[in-house]
C-alpha cells in the first residue's frame, strides 16, 4: 500500500493568539511550529496501515523551507519518504494547493492520500476534495475510523448522532479527524533516522485565486476578566444564584 | 438576482445551523432566497423556511437522490444555481455543508469561503466577507471575486433571526440531472452511540480538563450534568490521555458547542479549547489557579478545587 500524507506547518498556539502589526500573519515571535492534531493522526494512521499491509508512507508538505522540520517529525514517527513543495513565502490558496499536490501524485502514484479534515490555520475545508476531483478519485472527509484492504476502504464518521459509513474503491482521498487513533511518540532511532533522511524538493507555481485575504484580526471583546464569585465550596450559594439567573435550573 | 441556500433538516424542519445560514443569506439583500432540501416532500415542515424569508424551496426526493451523497448534492446545487441565476450559494458551516460546498467549488472551479460570519455584496461580482480562521480565534477579512460566490456560514457566530414578515413559500418538486459517478460515494447510515451530537446541541455542557485528575474523576461531573439537563464535554488533554472518548472533546479538533452554559472545571483554557466553546452564551470556570487563561474568557469564576466545589454544588442543587 503506497500512502501519501499531507501535512501543514502552522504556529503552535497555546494560551493566546496574536496578529502581526500589518495584520497579515499570526505573530510567531514567541511560538513554535507544528502540524495540526488531525494531521498527526493522519501520519499515525498511514504508518499503522503500512505496518499491517506493507508498503510505504510518503509525507508531503507545501510551505517554506522551514517546514522540513514538520517532515522530519513525520519521518520520526515512521514515514519513509519526505517531499517539500517549496513556496516563496506567499500563501497558497486551496485551489493552488490541491493542484500542486495533484501534480505530485501524478508524478509518484499512490493508492491512498490522507489529509487532515481542515488546516488548523486557514480552515478552508476543501483541499482534500479539490485534490480528489483533480485526480478523478473518490473522497471521504472528517473520518474517524478507517478500514483498509487491497480492495478499498471503509471510512466512518459520526454526524449528528448517526454513524455514516462510506465505501471507496482505491485509489482514494480520505481526510481524517483527531480521535481516529492515538498518535505514538517518536522513538530515538526514529529521530536519528529522520535527521539523516533526504527530502525531495520541488517548487510549484503560485496562482491568484478568487478568494483573497485582506487582513487578520483578533475578535473584539473575546477577552475580558471573569467576575470571581468566591473561593472553594463557600462560593456555592452564589454559584447557584448565578445558575438560576442564567436560567439553567429547572 | 437570487441566492441559493442548502438547508439541512432535523425531523423535517430546518436545523439550527441552517437557520443561521438562512439569516446570513437574507442579509445579502437579493430579491429572493431560494432553498434546497433533500427529503420526501410529504415529510417537509416548511413553516420555518417561510419564517426565515425563503421565497422558494426545491425538494429533492429520495427517488432522485437517496440519502447523503456529497457530490450528488453538490451537482444538484450546481444545476439549480445555473437555472435560477443565483449570485451566491450558501450552506451551514457543518461537516456536511462545508463538504458539499467544497465539492461544488471543485465541480465548478469556483472559490469557496468556509465559515463566514459577515458577507456584504460589493460592486460587480465581488463580495466582502469576514470568516473564521483558527476555528474562530481569528477573523479574516477577505474579498471574494467570482461569478457565483460560495459561502458556508459559521455555526457558532451568526444568530438565527426570523424575517420581519414571513414569506409566501413556493414549493417545487425538483428532478435533478446527475452525472456519472455522482453517487459513487454515499453514506450508509446507522445509529451511533450518544456523544458528539448531543454535545453540539446541549443546553448545558459541564467541561472537565486535566484538573479532573484521571479517568475515575468524572462521576461528579456526570452527576452535575444530569442535574442541569446537560452533558459532559472534555478538553483535549483528557482525550489525548485516553481518560474519555474523543467524541466528548470540546475544541478546535473536537466539537464546537453553543450551549446556554459551559461550566469549565479544571480546564486551563488553551486556545484550542476556546475555539470550541466561544459560542457558549455563558461561561463559568472552576479552577484552582486565578491566573488560568480560561478566566479571560469566562463570565464568572470560582477559585477552588473542583473535587470540593462540584460535590458541594451537587448537594446544594439536590436540596433545592
Amino acid at each position: 500500500m503506497e500512502i501519501l500524507v499531507c501535512v501543514k506547518r502552522v504556529p503552535t498556539v497555546g494560551g493566546k493568539i496574536a496578529v502581526t502589526p500589518d495584520g497579515q500573519e499570526v505573530d510567531t515571535r514567541t511560538s513554535g511550529f507544528s502540524v495540526s492534531p488531525h494531521e498527526e493522526c493522519a501520519v499515525e494512521e498511514a504508518v499503522q496501515i503500512t505496518e499491517r499491509l506493507g508498503g510505504t508512507v510518503s509525507v508531503l508538505t507545501l510551505g517554506p523551507e522551514a517546514a522540513i522540520e514538520q517532515l522530519r517529525d513525520a519521518l520520526a514517527l515512521g514515514a519513509h519518504r519526505a517531499v517539500l513543495l517549496e513556496t516563496d513565502g506567499r500563501e497558497f490558496g486551496p485551489i493552488a494547493t490541491a493542484a500542486a499536490i495533484a501534480a505530485e501524485v501524478r508524478a509518484h502514484p499512490c493508492d491512498l492520500v490522507l489529509l487532515g479534515n481542515e488546516a488548523a490555520d486557514t480552515g478552508d475545508y476543501q483541499v482534500g476534495i479539490r485534490l480528489a476531483h483533480q485526480l478523478g478519485w473518490p473522497v471521504a472527509t472528517g473520518i474517524k475510523n478507517l478500514t483498509v484492504s487491497s480492495e478499498g476502504v471503509v471510512a466512518r464518521r459520526e454526524y449528528r448522532g448517526v454513524e455514516e459509513a462510506y465505501s471507496l474503491p482505491l485509489p482514494a482521498v480520505v481526510t481524517v479527524k483527531e480521535g481516529i487513533n492515538l498518535p505514538r511518540y517518536p522513538s530515538l532511532p526514529g529521530r536519528l533516522r529522520a535527521k539523516r533522511a533526504a527530502v525531495e524538493r520541488s517548487a510549484p507555481a503560485w496562482a491568484a485565486e478568487g478568494l483573497r485575504k485582506q487582513a487578520l484580526r483578533v475578535p473584539v471583546g473575546s477577552r475580558h476578566q471573569a467576575t470571581v464569585l468566591g473561593h472553594g465550596p463557600d462560593a456555592v450559594p452564589e454559584l447557584v444564584r448565578i445558575l438560576a439567573e442564567i436560567g439553567v435550573l429547572s | 438576482m437570487s441566492v441559493l441556500c442548502l438547508v439541512e433538516l432535523d425531523a423535517g424542519a430546518p436545523s439550527d445551523a441552517s437557520l443561521r445560514a438562512l439569516t446570513l443569506a437574507r442579509s445579502l439583500g437579493d430579491s429572493s432566497v431560494r432553498t434546497v432540501v433533500f427529503i420526501e416532500a410529504a415529510e417537509l415542515t416548511g413553516a420555518a423556511l417561510a419564517d426565515y424569508g425563503a421565497s422558494d424551496v426545491y425538494v429533492i426526493e429520495p427517488s432522485a437522490v437517496d440519502g447523503y451523497a456529497p457530490q450528488a448534492w453538490a451537482r444538484v446545487l450546481a444545476g439549480l444555481a445555473t437555472e435560477t441565476g443565483a449570485s451566491a450559494v450558501l450552506a451551514a458551516g457543518t461537516d456536511r455543508g462545508n463538504e458539499v460546498l467544497a465539492h461544488l467549488g471543485a465541480l465548478t472551479s469556483l472559490p469557496m469561503a468556509a465559515n463566514c460570519t459577515i458577507v456584504t455584496p460589493d460592486e460587480g461580482k465581488t463580495h466582502r466577507l469576514v470568516r473564521h480562521r483558527w476555528a474562530g480565534l481569528l477573523l479574516e477579512e477577505a474579498v471574494m471575486e467570482a461569478p457565483v460566490a460560495l459561502f458556508t456560514v459559521a455555526t457558532d457566530a451568526v444568530a438565527p433571526v426570523p424575517a420581519q414578515t414571513p414569506s409566501a413559500l413556493q414549493v417545487h418538486l425538483h428532478k435533478p440531472e446527475l452525472a456519472d459517478g455522482d453517487l459513487r460515494v454515499r453514506a450508509v447510515e446507522s445509529p451511533a452511540g450518544a456523544g458528539g451530537a448531543s454535545l453540539a446541541t446541549a443546553r448545558v455542557v459541564v467541561g472537565g480538563g486535566r484538573g479532573v485528575g484521571g479517568p475515575d474523576g468524572f462521576g461528579p461531573l456526570e452527576e452535575l450534568a444530569g442535574l442541569l439537563g446537560g452533558v459532559v464535554g472534555v478538553s483535549r488533554v483528557v482525550t489525548s490521555e485516553g481518560w474519555r472518548p474523543h467524541k466528548q472533546q470540546v475544541g478546535q479538533t473536537g466539537t464546537k458547542i453553543t450551549p446556554e452554559l459551559y461550566l469549565a472545571c479544571g480546564i486551563s483554557g488553551a486556545i484550542q479549547l476556546i475555539a470550541g466553546c466561544a459560542g457558549a452564551k455563558h461561561i463559568i470556570a472552576i479552577n484552582t489557579d486565578p491566573g488560568a487563561p480560561i478566566l479571560a474568557h469566562a463570565d464568572y469564576a470560582v477559585i477552588g478545587d473542583l473535587h470540593q466545589v462540584i460535590p458541594a454544588l451537587v448537594r446544594a442543587l439536590r436540596s433545592r
